[in-house]
């Protein structure tokens, strides 16, 4: 009785450790290891469509998912349709990293394109690193980061800062005031406008940190009033840029003598603070909507036609229309049977595209793009003038506040 | 001279924003005992109101003020009939249910608004500054400053010099001898939640042209109505004109000489502190048990 109970257990825990380890893995595998199938290729698309940072991810999943229709209307990559598998994070970077593993593990997809916030992008990094997937992150961000399975598309602080700061200083002059939200974004970006300010000769005269959500700045207002800085570097994010906005105005302040100097106040915040609010500050990005080239006007015509006519488009959502465009570029290159994360890794390096901005391409090195910096004041219709563009384009250096850092193709390496 | 009467302002005007935010709250709580954790939802609503009525119908601010009042007064009436006087005696099913409708009212305003950040245009009379002894300061957040002064002492002299104050304050002090006494506690009780809600809700309406305009806007004010009725001590009109004018004025110091991060730090461990030996709050009145 004994005996036959053990065999019976024995028999049991063998038959199920084969067939958990056994049949189906090999099955599974070969039935999927062709990232391409069916004629089609599966990409994720994860921008949160609910949550607080909704409103900006949402036109990030507009202009990914044009991108892609125009692909597939064109006939596809080598005749494969992309399908997207849109998933929504929920501006919660749990969530994020929860469904990345569902679109890497359960939909197989070849490629992930999202993530807005610097704090989704670290939650979804382990899990392509861990399974050698493709990440394709569009917004710009602080840089001192070096991953081999991330395409970063959006600029990194040298390329905004590197024509802006020295442009501001013999524009406004040497007294500046750095104000920021208090997380990682805007002390790595003032760790970079502090060096760049100490080469030139120029004085920091305060670097302020506000809690992030904070929207009273009468205290902060009334020190920019006794400290007469030539400008105020800000790079306060969220609501708070609203209310620092609105606030500046209604303290009577003038932003010719004391303009502020923004990384990230693109067309979406001026649509949110009002263009009164806005009128006479100044933006570094590589994109601004009004910047009057081919490749932009059809950007434009075809976001406002497929998706509204009040629609803006903006810096980062157009590194979420182009990056779609030279993951194309990479797959074209590719034989269907070959088409994996990391082919498409090798095939993107190097790879050119005629984006809105200008000519782009991405570093082989770091995986990050050059791109086309420019200098933009807002006026009060809500829109720039785009003042400076970089003769070139300019090259992405993540590490640029960390001389002895330097991001390579075979990792970080201290130099 | 200027600094001390700019950084004098400064102070005036964060603790007018906060006498703002929390009369409202001061007086629901006061009376009828709630705590009314909505209360930053009907600001946010104030504040939506504003814009609807700027952006839709193309009402100026100062116009559409008596009609927010109205008509958040009438939201916060209707709550009470169909949810808070169910609760009076239940102090932790009011906590839940006025929670929960918070949230509700911050997803309904997220689905028929949508979620961006929207701005309320300031009055254009008032978008100049003004000069005050030497110091410049905005002309709206005198403005603002004046109302927030105005609407206290309006809530002041109801509750002083009126026959209605003098049953709220009969109410407070103790519900069951002032109904047997013949006052109709029930009414007077929904009439000072919608009085509070209409306060918070011209609170949010007057605020919106200085802050970004959005869902979750009424989350922050909350918990800075309750640190200023908490530190002035409930049941106290007084107390909560003093608290805010000391909390506003102590956090625009402190930011000056700091910053904000670390102003907002030492102002609440300085209120625990004070709770902790005044557990009353400063001005609590002295009532006989």
């Amino acid at each position: 009785m004994n005996r036959n109970r053990r065999n019976f257990l024995k028999a049991g825990a063998a038959a199920g450790a084969f067939s958990l380890a056994g049949f189906p893995h090999i099955w599974s595998k070969n039935a999927s290891l062709a990232f391409a199938q069916d004629g089609e290729i599966k990409v994720g698309v994860l921008f949160s469509l609910t949550g607080t940072t909704a409103i900006i991810e949402e036109s990030l999943n507009k202009a990914t998912l044009m991108a892609i229709e125009e692909i597939n209307a064109d006939g596809g990559i080598n005749g494969l349709k992309i399908t997207p598998v849109v998933e929504d994070p929920a501006s919660d970077p749990a969530t994020f990293a929860e469904k990345a593993r569902k679109l890497v593990l359960s939909d197989r997809c070849v490629s992930v394109f999202g993530s807005y916030t610097s704090a989704s992008r670290k939650a979804v990094l382990p899990v392509f690193e861990k399974q050698e997937n493709l990440f394709w992150y569009p917004t710009l961000y602080e840089g001192r980061e070096c991953s081999k399975n991330v395409i970063y598309t959006g600029a990194v602080p040298n390329q905004q800062q590197d024509d802006f700061i020295p442009w501001l200083v013999e524009k406004f002059g040497k007294r500046w005031y750095l104000i920021g939200s208090n997380y990682i974004y805007p002390k790595e970006e003032n760790n970079y406008c502090k060096k760049l300010l100490e080469g030139l000769g120029a004085e920091v005269i305060a670097e302020e940190y506000v809690p992030l959500g904070h929207s009273e700045f009468s205290s902060v207002i009334n020190k920019f009033r006794s400290e007469k800085p030539n400008v105020i570097f800000s790079t306060v994010v969220g609501d708070s840029v609203v209310a620092l906005h609105r606030q500046y105005r209604a303290a009577g302040l003038d932003p010719a003598s004391m303009p502020m100097a923004s990384l990230t106040t693109s067309e979406n915040e001026v649509a949110a603070m009002g263009g009164d609010a806005a009128a006479g500050h100044f933006t570094s990005a590589p994109y601004f909507m009004v910047f009057d080239s081919p490749e932009n006007q059809r950007f434009v015509e075809a976001y406002r036609s497929r998706w509204g006519g009040d629609k803006v488009t903006h810096f980062v959502s157009e590194s979420a229309y182009f990056q779609i465009h030279l993951f194309r570029q990479a797959v074209a290159k590719l034989t269907a049977g070959d088409i994996g994360p990391l082919a498409i890794r090798e095939a993107v390096k190097g790879e050119e595209y005629k984006a809105p901005q200008g000519l782009v391409k991405v570093e082989p090195e770091n995986l990050h793009c050059w791109l086309r910096p420019k200098i933009g004041q807002c006026k009060a219709d809500g829109q720039f003038e785009i003042l400076t563009q970089s003769a070139d384009w300019l090259e992405p250096n993540p590490y640029s506040a960390y001389p002895n850092q330097k991001c390579t193709a075979e990792g970080l390496r201290e130099v | 001279m200027d600094f001390v009467v700019s950084q004098i302002l400064t102070g005036l005007s964060l603790s007018s924003i906060l006498l703002l935010v929390a009369l409202g709250l001061a007086i629901i709580y006061g009376v009828t005992g709630v705590i009314n954790l909505a209360h930053g939802e009907f600001v946010m609503l104030g504040a939506y109101c504003a814009w609807l009525l700027q952006s839709q119908f193309g009402w100026s601010l100062l116009a559409s003020l008596a009609v927010i009042f109205l008509l958040i007064a009438a939201l916060g009436w209707l709550i009470e009939v169909a949810v808070i006087r169910h609760l009076y005696d239940r102090p932790l099913d009011t906590i839940l249910a006025t929670w929960g409708l918070g949230v509700m009212t911050q997803q309904i305003v997220r689905l028929t608004a949508g979620g961006e950040l929207r701005y309320v245009q300031m009055p254009p009379s008032l978008s100049g500054s003004v000069n005050i002894l030497g110091a410049t300061d905005s002309a709206y957040r005198l403005f603002v400053l004046a109302v927030a002064l105005g609407l206290f002492l309006l809530t002041w002299c109801i509750y002083r010099y009126t026959s209605f104050g003098l049953k709220l304050r009969a109410i407070t002090q103790n519900r069951a001898i002032a109904s047997s006494f013949g006052i109709n506690s029930a009414r007077a009780y929904r009439l000072t939640f919608a009085y509070g809600a209409g306060i918070a809700g011209l609170a949010g309406a007057l605020i919106s042209p200085l802050k970004s305009v959005s869902p979750e806007m009424g989350t922050t004010y909350v918990v800075d109505a309750f640190m200023v009725v908490v530190l002035g001590g409930v049941q106290s009109l007084v107390g909560t004109l003093a608290s805010s004018a000391v909390l506003g004025e102590t956090s625009g110091l402190l930011a000056y000489y700091s910053n904000d991060t670390i102003a907002k730090a030492l102002v609440l461990i300085a209120i625990v502190i004070i709770i902790r030996f005044r557990p009353q709050g400063l001005f609590a009145p002295r009532v006989r048990a």
